[in-house]
């Protein structure tokens, strides 16, 4: 399918009860659409990793998600504080998460690393004091 | 496991999904943490909890969780049990802590969900 569906989200970041908002649209968009359940669920965690990092430490971002028939593209952007270690980022465990965060069920540094467990390419472009951009594709195709 | 049994078992309040409280588990997982749910969990499982949050239900729909005991007695608000009610899961409460909770399910068959150690 040529045929792209875009799609474009605003997070706030000053709501921790309403992360996961997008994910949530987004894979009840994925499901209407066919999508198999395998597909669906990579595309959930993956994303919803991403927002809760958005919100607990880049104060919000965008998301678009560019979807087709062969992949889904998912890029979040933020002008958080960004990632200066990103491979330090990447190992499980690792986590910079307040305590307030780490309350809240979240911060254990499972976020980056899984989100790379669940998705087929995922990209990191971070500026230390700029913010990050992470583009994750996951393949739909069998 | 029935949901009903593990109703039954662990003395539990149901709060939401009494119309699917006959459907079944395969297997359980336990954790306060979602970060670990979301690391550590790859079926379809019964989750055991003391975190009583918004996110845990998001959690569970990102994971296709369609059940959810809060332990230690913990008691989900109402925003939890309407978001939990629109997404077709059963919440229960019971008043034993995580550890006995869970003892009591795996002595009664219910297996638990683990990466491969």
């Amino acid at each position: 399918m040529a045929e792209v569906m875009k799609l474009h989200y605003v997070v706030s970041g000053d709501d921790f009860t309403r992360a996961g908002e997008t994910s949530s649209k987004v894979k009840k968009t994925l499901n209407q659409l066919g999508f198999r359940p395998e597909v669906v669920r990579k595309v959930a965690i993956a994303m919803y990793e991403g927002e809760i990092n958005m919100v607990i430490h880049a104060d919000g971002g965008t998301i678009d998600v560019d979807i087709s028939s062969d992949e889904i593209v998912i890029v979040m952007q933020d002008k958080g504080p960004g990632i200066p270690d990103v491979e330090k980022a990447m190992q499980e465990g690792f986590s910079t998460a307040s305590n307030n965060v780490r309350e809240l069920g979240f911060g254990a540094g499972m976020g980056l690393p899984n989100i790379k467990k669940y998705s087929d390419v995922m990209e990191i472009d971070t500026q230390v004091g700029k913010g990050t951009k992470l583009r994750i594709v996951i393949y739909a195709k069998e | 496991m029935k949901l009903a049994e593990v109703r039954d078992i662990l003395q539990a309040k149901v709060f939401a999904g009494e119309k699917i409280i006959e459907s079944e588990v395969d297997s359980a997982f336990g954790s306060d943490l979602m970060s670990d749910v979301l690391a550590f969990v790859n079926d379809r499982v019964l989750l055991l909890t003391g975190l009583v949050n918004l996110q845990v239900v998001r959690t569970a729909e990102m994971m296709d969780i369609s059940a959810i005991v809060f332990v230690r007695g913990k008691c989900p608000d109402e925003s939890i049990i309407n978001l939990a009610k629109s997404k077709n899961m059963v919440i229960m409460s019971t008043a034993h802590t995580m550890y006995v909770a869970s003892g009591k399910l795996y002595s009664n068959g219910l297996a638990g969900n683990e990466r491969e150690v």
